[in-house]
Formats: C-alpha cells, structure tokens, sequence
C-alpha cells in the first residue's frame, strides 16, 4: 500500500509536468485547430533561458520563472506571426508540416549554440525530503505540484473572467462571427500563444530544477505524451488537458512500477489508440461547440 | 577610364597566371610528398551527437599531429556530420568514396558504423571505428558469429558482450555481489548488447539477478522503477547505458535511499556523469572502461594536454578512441606500402600502442586488450584494476 502511495505521487509529479504542456497544446487546437508540434520545443527553450538566466545572474526561483516565462510568451507569439500566421488559410497538413520544421528549427539551434550534451541544472531551491510514515515527498515535487496547481488557476481564471478570455471562447467558436463583433481575431490568437508558451516554459524550468538535468531534445517525448494527455482528456478542453496530464502520468508510472518498465511508453500510446478508437473526442469532449 | 580598365584587365590576368603557377607548384609537391585523404564521419547534430563531436575532436588532433610531424599537410581530413540518421550515413560513405579517401575513421555508434561497412569494404577503403562496440560488427551477418570478416573493417574498441562479461566477473569475485537489479535502455544496442552479457555471466557464476527494468534514452523520471527496486533484497544495480540517463539514475536512488553498489560499463565515461549525479552520490560506483586517467601514461598525458589546449575542456573516453582510431590508421599508411591492401595488412600485423591501451587486431578485426573496472570516489576516479574473464 506504502509502495502504492509512493508510485501515486511520483505519477502525480510527473503528470503535473505533462499537463502543463498539454494546456498549451489543447488551447492552440481550440482557437486555430493546429496540433502546434514546436511546442515541446518551446518547453525545452523556457528550460535553457531559465538555465542561462540563473547561472548569469544568481537570481531565485521566482525570477527565473517569471524571466523564462516572459520570454517564451514574446518567442511563441513571434513564432506565430512568421510561421502561421501567412498559412491561416492554407491547408490544415501545410500548417502542420511547418510546426514540425519549426519543431527542428528550434532544436538544432539549441544543439548549436548551447552544445549537444546533457546540462546539469541549477538548484534553485534547496531539496529536503519529507518522511510521512514510509511515503517519502521531497521539496522539488511539492514545488512541481503546487506550482502547476497555481498557474492551472491563473489560467482557468484568465479564459473564463476575463474579457480577452471571453475573446478567445468567442474565436473558438467561431472566427469569422467573432470578428464580425469586433474582436481582434490576430490578438486573441497572439495572446493564446503567448499563454501556452508561458505555460510551456514554467514546466521547462521545473523539469530542469526537478531532474537537474536538461538536453535539446528534452521536449520530443514529452511533448509528444502531453499532446496523447491533450487527445485523452479531451482537445480543446482546459480541465480534459490536466486530467489528461495526470492521469497519463499516473498510468506510465504504475505500469513501470507494477507491470514491466518496458512496456510504459507502449501502454501511453496504446492509451491514444483506445480513446481515438472508443471516444475520439476524449474523456471529457461531447460536442464540438464547448472548446476554447 | 579605359586606362583604368585595362589595368584591372591586366591585374586579373596576372592573379589568373598566378594561381596557375601556385597550383603546378602543389601538384609538383605532391609527386614527392604524397598525400591522403581521411574521411571523419560523426554524428555532429542529432540525437547522438553527444558522442560524434569528441570523436570528430580527437580524429582532427591525431591528424593535426601527423602533419606536424610530416612537416607538411600530408593527411587532409574530410569532414562530414551524418546528424545521427542511419540512412544519411551510408550516403555519406557512397560520397566518401567518389572522395577517394585512403581511409576512414567513424561514425561513433554501432548502427550507423554497420550500415556503411558494405559500401566503404566493397570500394577497398580502409575503416577504423572508434567505438562500435556491437558484437560481431566487423562480421558481414553481425548475427553469425561465423560469417566472413570485412576484409578493410577495424575496430579500437572492445566488444559490448566482453566488458558486460568482465563487470559480472568483478562484481561476484572482487566485490563477493550476489544480488544483482539489471537497468538497461531498452532503445540502444550497446546497452542491450552489454546487459545480455552481464546477465549470462553473474547468474553462471552463481549470482541471482532479481530484477530486470528498462528505459529509454531521454528519460528523466526513473522514479517508478527505483520505488519497485528499492522495496526488493539487492546489493547491486547494473546499470546499461550512457551517462545522460545514468547520471540521473544515481542521483535519484541515493536521493530516495538505495545504497547498493551502482555498476556499469564504458558508457559512464564522461565529466557530466559527476555533474547530473553530484560528487557527493558518486560512491561506491565501479564501471568497466578502457580509458582511464588514473595512472596516466606519458603519452596519455600529452594527449590530455594537447586536446585540452585545442577544444578547451578534458578528453572523454570516446575523444581518446577516435585518436586511437585515427592513430592506428596513419600508423599503417606510415608503415609503408604504395596501395590500400598494403595497409591492410600492415592493420593485420602491426600491433599499437595508444592512450586507451596497447592491442593487436584478432582475426575479427577486434583489438585484443584489457577491460580495466574504475570505482569512483566522491566523483573520481580511483584504482582502476585491471580484469580478466578466465
């Protein structure tokens, strides 16, 4: 049972991580449809700008956060405006072919400038370790959980009492009527991307502060699985992408913990097969007019 | 003006005969001072390129140093980055040969290197890899032991099933372990190749293996599986693979508690393994290389220092096998001869002496040298003891 508990919070950490990534994933689908693949990337992005603004400048958590969050918000709205926006009206597949390039754009710059090898991370916090009985929590993974939990409100609140929230409801449902009531359909969107990003980023430091460890392709298999939480809970939908986010962290680490190490990443894609076959509009999609 | 334009017209004319002149002049040279090409195929961008650019960095110094020597440019490096894709690979071999290069030394993993054995051997290049480790590599069918040897095809580096062999020895007779966790990267033959070996040889001298777990490169999170092998009865961990992802697993089992005996092969070898586990989680970790700087040589030492001094940070194992590599290669051109055959025979005879050991090719091509196992204290390397499987 101890050992049961034990696996739940080493699930729970690491799908914190993925549903953070997964926000960002599911609310790019909902306001322009695009599956945005860079996005891991950008995950991996806000790990090095916070690696290279604490190593140059000393500062705390708060601040790296804060710095490599901004800054990915400005990079994934500059993104947009020069690979998507020209493509607005181009065919879904030639967007989808270019956030792949722009995927590998970004990771061999990376390998480029910051070197190809595995960087250890600052430790921006001091890591002490809990004891609850025979449960070990440590300050990292408390730190990982209640900062997703925080940023999942900001966000929550952000789309759903705000007036550019309402903004970004509005455009996805429909850009065209959207438009035709005087919203800035470019600015909603700019403004989602510079959210996901944002997003993107905090996890980025997290990871890096939690594993100590980041490298420039860091963002390829986890973006992938938070893209199948993004699918599994439901795209478009914000609460679907973190239900998605735990519980696929959940699932991987109970199949290496109870079943086979070999078979967890299996089991997750399996996960996306069954849903795309069983509920292709994930757990928690009914129609098509509720996403955001 | 046309004054001025007949005297560029007449200035380029000049530089045109010029460099006329310059190039007869190499050509002249070259009758006496013959020169070769030598392909440097790595991984520089990708997934691997962790590996592929010491490599590069060692192959261009052995070479650098040859031509000092010679007092001329007598080896000409030509550089190519097969961004660690398989099939890129064995484009770059079909181009290394409209090269003509004499030999070449690369790629750095075992996949990439097989896949342009058969292009490179039917051209008569010569091949020296660095670190293709996979059993049986240098055979045509790396799955027959039997089958026929590439003729032009070497290898500077032990096989993975010898140092996985050599750990298990150690492991039960040096350090009396019994109950060894097996962790292995399950997307990567080196690991697979050196787990298999390990697994075969601890349990035949009568240790037990209790658990068998994998991951993949890349991974980070290694939590769930340390959880499960920290509620198990073991003394050791075998762990399979590279440093990125070992580097962490150490880091997060003593974080968590387990204090057993971290073992591993040559994939350890590397500055950032200290760096992700921290020096103070280094303990009581041994892994099997061929590359120690624990009792340096003097020629390892020069080596360090030259290579230091050119890329600015410490050799890795993998930097000091592609000079090893490179050397052997210049070190059978020097040894005489007018064509490739020659050379390959002189491979076949010659025995080296290099900063990762001395060795003689056996009749797989395979050097013939000894595994040392390095324990690491507090993050240093200390007593290397050389290990043997009989």
């Amino acid at each position: 049972m101890n050992q049961f508990l034990q696996q739940c919070i080493n699930g729970l950490s690491l799908g914190s991580i993925y549903a953070l990534i997964a926000l960002g994933y599911t609310m790019v689908y909902g306001i322009i449809k695009l599956i945005n693949f860079a996005h891991g990337d950008i995950y991996m992005l806000g790990a090095y700008i916070g690696y290279l603004f604490a190593t140059k400048t000393e500062l705390g958590l708060i601040e790296t956060l804060l710095f490599a969050m901004v800054s990915c918000a400005v990079i994934g709205v500059v993104i947009e405006k020069i690979a998507y926006k020209p493509l607005r009206n181009a065919a879904k597949i030639t967007v989808l072919i270019t956030a792949i390039g722009i995927s590998f754009f970004i990771e061999s710059v990376v390998q480029k400038t910051m070197g190809t090898s595995a960087l250890a991370y600052p430790q921006l916090i001091q890591n002490s370790i809990f004891q609850l009985g025979e449960i070990t929590i440590t300050s990292q993974q408390i730190l990982i959980i209640s900062t997703s939990l925080v940023l999942m409100v900001i966000l929550q609140f952000v789309v759903y009492k705000t007036k550019i929230g309402k903004a970004m409801r509005a455009v996805s449902v429909d850009k065209a009527a959207a438009s035709l009531m005087g919203i800035n359909v470019n600015q909603v969107i700019s403004f989602t991307f510079a959210l996901g990003s944002a997003l993107a980023a905090a996890a980025g430091v997290l990871v890096g502060i939690y594993y100590s460890s980041i490298n420039p392709l860091m963002g390829l298999i986890p973006g992938i699985k938070a893209f199948i939480a993004a699918v599994f809970g439901g795209i478009g939908i914000l609460p679907g992408a973190v239900i998605g986010g735990l519980g696929i962290g959940v699932i991987e680490t109970l199949v290496a913990g109870y079943g086979s190490s070999l078979y967890k990443d299996a089991i997750v894609y399996l996960v996306l097969i069954i849903i795309l076959l069983i509920k292709p509009t994930g757990l928690l999609g009914k129609n098509e007019k509720e996403k955001v | 003006m046309r004054t001025v334009k007949l005297l560029i017209g007449l200035l380029a004319l000049m530089l045109v005969l010029a460099s006329c002149q310059s190039q007869s002049e190499g050509k002249a040279e070259n009758m006496e001072n013959p020169q070769y090409k030598i392909g440097v195929h790595f991984e520089l961008t990708g997934g691997v390129a962790d590996y592929g650019n010491p490599e590069k960095n060692g192959a261009l110094l052995a070479i650098k140093q040859a031509n000092e020597k010679a007092g001329y440019e007598k080896y000409v490096p030509v550089v190519y980055d097969n961004k660690s894709d398989t099939t890129e690979a064995v484009t770059i071999a079909t181009r290394l040969v409209s090269d003509k290069v004499i030999g070449v030394v690369g790629p750095a993993t075992s996949g990439a290197s097989a896949a342009t054995y058969q292009v490179l051997n039917d051209a008569k290049i010569l091949v020296v890899s660095p670190s293709a480790t996979q059993n049986n590599i240098t055979r045509t069918n790396p799955d027959d032991a039997s089958s026929a040897v590439y003729e032009y095809v070497f290898r500077v580096c032990f096989e993975d099933s010898y140092q996985g062999k050599a750990m298990a020895h150690f492991a039960y007779k040096n350090l009396n372990l019994r109950k060894a966790a097996l962790y292995s990267d399950n997307s990567n033959d080196y690991s697979k190749g050196i787990v298999k070996a390990f697994e075969e040889a601890f349990k035949e001298l009568g240790g037990q293996v209790l658990a068998n777990e994998y991951y993949t490169a890349n991974d980070t999170d290694f939590a769930s599986v340390l959880t499960k092998l920290k509620a198990l009865d073991i003394d050791s961990i075998y762990v399979a693979g590279y440093y990125a992802e070992a580097g962490l697993i150490i880091k997060q089992a003593k974080e968590m508690g387990i204090n057993v005996t971290f073992l591993g092969g040559d994939g350890f070898d590397s500055e950032v393994l200290v760096e992700l586990a921290t020096a103070e989680n280094l303990n009581n970790v041994y892994y099997t290389t061929g590359y120690t700087t624990v009792n340096a040589s003097d020629a390892l030492k020069a080596f360090i220092e030259a290579y230091s001094k050119d890329y600015s940070n410490e050799p890795s194992l993998f930097a000091a096998l592609a000079y090893d590599a490179t050397n052997t290669l210049i070190q059978a051109i020097e040894q005489g001869g007018s064509q490739t055959a020659d050379f390959q025979q002189n491979l076949l005879k010659g025995s080296y002496s290099g900063v990762t050991g001395s060795y003689t090719f056996d009749e797989s091509h395979t050097p013939i040298k000894s595994v040392l196992v390095v324990e690491l204290v507090n993050g240093v390397q200390e007593n290397a003891t050389p290990v043997t499987t009989k």
